[in-house]
């Protein structure tokens, strides 16, 4: 382990109210100094951050790492060593693997994996039942004596409100939250694509936004009933927005996610029947991102989570209705966010926020450190170039996923080097 | 080549490789479809229909959901042409025991097909074949999206009658949502200067169409269909499938009928000399009712004989033969 001094980089650490010109040091993994002249001595290795920015390292609050039992779409090696890449350098595993993590094994299993082959912090989440068949509760307490941050049944809903409600009671009385995928089954049946003038020129069946929206009253419902913590996955249309809004006014302990691609990508993406814009939710309309955009301005929405949900190429090379749902997110999340940066629709440091401090509060229970670059705090930092433009080379991702949307795209704003626990795990090769 | 008496139309300005949809046609575009279909109508007058345009070439039928219909309508029009047919009848369920759609494309290719005419119940499966597959594609009804060589022999055959298509009102009547005759003939009929009216159980009509926007031509949703019939040049009734009943779709097929069905009452509302269509097979007395399907006024069985003509024209269009003309 090397002791860092990063000098002359703009800082942000939203969660200290730090937006500035600050060199910060580094020593024994953890962070040792924020300041602008002499640092405190010591035998650093020094990087020069001059028209970068430094902030926190990324926490991914959903991220699909594929092991145990899909090896051959990711690992926990390929994907922390992506989520590297992308800036990340803490990501929450979601649980529908096979076996599915709905017991303590299968979650000691992931975090044992993960202490040898991981280059970032692995937190895993439990399912909310059995095998995530929507049927029993799974062994929620045995699991979070384990470790889990959370509980969700995610690539489905709990279909049942009489288990949701169970499900609520009991996470509420361990003090770790639902981790909800919002999506009503019977309107979601058959669906590809949003449902709109996109799905009836490509012929189609579509998932109406009324799908995640009715899914999300219920589950508002249901929490301001058993008083349980509630994060709510993905969220995808204008309708839920105003949903979310309303309940956190009424002073629900309420938190959400949004996904890059939501934030960034319309339903015209599919046109062409492009599989590897296939995404549940589905991307939507213009309306819904310019609701999404204002729901993170004004804190209706806590963090921004990549969802990452990584196939193999013979997985989405075929007809559109076969192909499963999902986009391989980590290594363009903080490109394609750069998008609404650059366009003007967000600041920065807003951004930053909703990557860092934002996921970070979701997560609560002590893992506020992984957030900041407070002195003391482990030392897990991204320098990037919000001003480099680079082609989304798909054959060049860490991830075994190939499968965005934005391939061959050309993004502005790149990581350029991730340190995790004082660690450098990425850095990118034309610096 | 077709015979020295047969006018050839020009065809330079033809440059599609696959016909998927006519969504990316021009006006002039149709016109080359139409005009050599007119060729193709005068080889069918005569009594030996059979011209040596495409010997030589090999054209399957690669049907992953039966329409004998539409399978024997181009095999008769590629063998007109003189092209060696081969049918491939498959089903879904084999997709998904793992022989895959690109597998079969592959298969057929080394077997030496020039055209593959298909169709599939999946939506865009034949997008899927035309980036795969060095063959021509010919997308013979693709799940609820397209079904383009319909949707020019109802073009063709309502240019045969009205000689020019702008101005004209169409009426399209039934379950829209679901029809991909329906979505080719709203593309073609708008981009040739037609007015469209859609008409059916709101159940049943295509979600978006009141967003502006240049995905899809403008066109007009009415819900009673005697309005929707009313001074209209063309009504076109699409077939009633049982299942959107068992669905929820619908209440009843009685109710249907009761409110939908194109009767020689509801006609009378229509212009005089209307056209009344039908891609078939008709319900008889569910979508149509008798007197009207086989009325003076219906075009249904033109319809069928137009359709092999704009099939041998498409298969002639792709199959690059044109040039030696
Ligand atoms: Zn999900």
């Amino acid at each position: 382990m090397k002791n860092f001094l990063i000098k002359g980089g703009r800082l942000v650490d939203p969660a200290q109210g730090i937006d500035g010109k600050f060199d910060i040091a580094m020593a024994d993994g953890k962070v040792s100094w924020i300041g602008a002249g002499e640092p405190p001595k010591n035998d650093y290795t020094v990087i020069d951050a001059t028209n970068l920015t430094v902030t926190p390292g990324f926490i991914d609050l959903h991220t699909h790492l594929r092991q145990p039992g899909f090896e051959e779409k990711e690992t926990i090696s390929t994907g922390t060593a992506a989520a590297a890449r992308g800036g990340f350098t803490t990501i929450c595993s979601m649980p529908n693997t096979n076996p599915a993590v709905d017991n303590r094994a299968t979650v000691d299993y992931v975090k044992c994996v993960a202490s040898r082959e991981a280059v970032v912090r692995v937190l895993p989440i439990g399912c909310i039942s059995k095998g995530r068949r929507g049927e029993t509760l799974a062994e929620l307490g045995e699991m979070a004596g384990a470790g889990v941050i959370g509980f969700s049944d995610d690539g489905s809903p709990v279909p049942g409100a009489r288990l949701m409600k169970q499900a609520m009671e009991y996470a509420a009385g361990l003090n770790l939250p639902i981790i909800d995928h919002c999506e009503e089954p019977s309107l979601a049946e058959g669906g590809q694509i949003n449902e709109g003038i996109v799905a009836t020129r490509l012929g189609l069946a579509g998932i109406p936004n009324a799908a995640e929206e009715t899914m999300i009253a219920r589950d508002i419902a249901l929490a301001k009933l058993t008083g349980a913590r509630l994060h709510l996955c993905h969220i995808s249309s204008k309708g839920s927005i105003d949903l979310i809004r309303a309940a956190k006014t009424g002073g629900l302990k309420l938190t959400a996610e949004v996904t890059p691609h939501h934030l960034t990508l319309t339903e015209e993406r599919c046109l062409g029947y492009d599989t590897n814009a296939k995404v549940n939710p589905p991307l939507r309309t213009y309306a819904d991102i310019e609701a999404l955009i204002g729901a993170l301005l004004d804190g209706t929405i806590d963090a921004i989570a990549t969802d990452h949900a990584p196939h193999t190429e013979n997985d989405k090379c075929c007809e559109f209705a076969l192909a499963p749902f999902g986009i391989s997110g980590l290594e363009t999340a903080f490109g394609s966010l750069m998008k609404l940066v650059h366009s003007g629709k967000m600041p920065l440091p807003l951004i930053v926020e909703k990557l860092t401090a934002g996921p970070a509060r979701v997560l609560g229970n002590g893992f506020e450190t992984a957030g900041s670059l407070k002195v003391g705090n482990p030392a897990d930092l991204v320098i990037s170039d919000p001003a480099a433009e680079w082609i989304v080379e798909t054959a060049k991702f860490a991830s075994k996923g190939k499968n965005s949307p934005l391939a061959g795209e050309k993004l502005k704003g790149k990581v350029i080097v991730t340190i995790y626990n004082g660690n450098i795990v990425h850095e990118e090769d034309i610096r | 080549m077709l015979n020295e008496t047969t006018a050839a139309p020009k065809t330079n300005a033809w440059n599609h490789r696959h016909l998927l949809d006519v969504d990316d046609f021009t006006p002039e575009e149709f016109e080359i479809v139409f005009s050599t279909a007119d060729a193709m109508s005068e080889i069918l007058s005569r009594p030996i229909k059979k011209v040596p345009a495409l010997r030589g070439q090999t054209v399957v039928n690669l049907f992953y959901e039966n329409s004998t219909r539409t399978r024997a309508s181009f095999e008769i029009a590629a063998k007109n042409l003189s092209a060696d047919v081969l049918n491939v009848t498959s089903t879904a369920s084999s997709i998904t025991k793992g022989e895959s759609l690109i597998d079969t494309l592959k298969t057929l290719e080394a077997l030496g097909a020039n055209i593959i005419v298909m169709r599939h119940n999946f939506s865009g499966a034949p997008y899927l074949a035309a980036k795969h597959s060095k063959a021509s594609i010919i997308n013979a009804g693709d799940g609820w999206h397209a079904h383009p060589t319909q949707a020019l022999l109802d073009l063709y055959t309502i240019r045969k009658h009205k000689g020019s298509l702008a101005g004209l009102k169409a009426t399209i009547v039934g379950d829209v949502r679901h029809s991909r005759v329906a979505h080719s003939n709203i593309w073609g009929m708008t981009k040739l200067g037609m007015e469209v009216t859609l008409c059916g159980p709101p159940t049943l009509l295509p979600y978006g169409l009141d967003n502006p926007g240049a995905n899809f031509p403008k066109v007009r949703v009415e819900n009673q269909v005697e309005k929707a019939v009313a001074n209209a040049d063309v009504v076109m009734a699409l077939r009633l499938q049982r299942e959107r009943q068992q669905s929820g779709l619908l209440p009843s097929v009685r109710e249907y009928v009761e409110r939908y069905q194109i009767t020689s009452e509801r006609l009378k509302k229509a212009a005089k000399d209307v056209l009344v269509m039908h891609p078939g097979p008709v319900n008889e007395d569910i979508e149509l009712a008798t007197e009207s399907a086989y009325g003076e006024k219906s075009v249904i069985n033109e319809q069928v004989s137009n359709g092999v003509a704009i099939r041998m024209a498409i298969l002639y269009l792709l199959s690059g033969r044109q040039g030696e003309l």
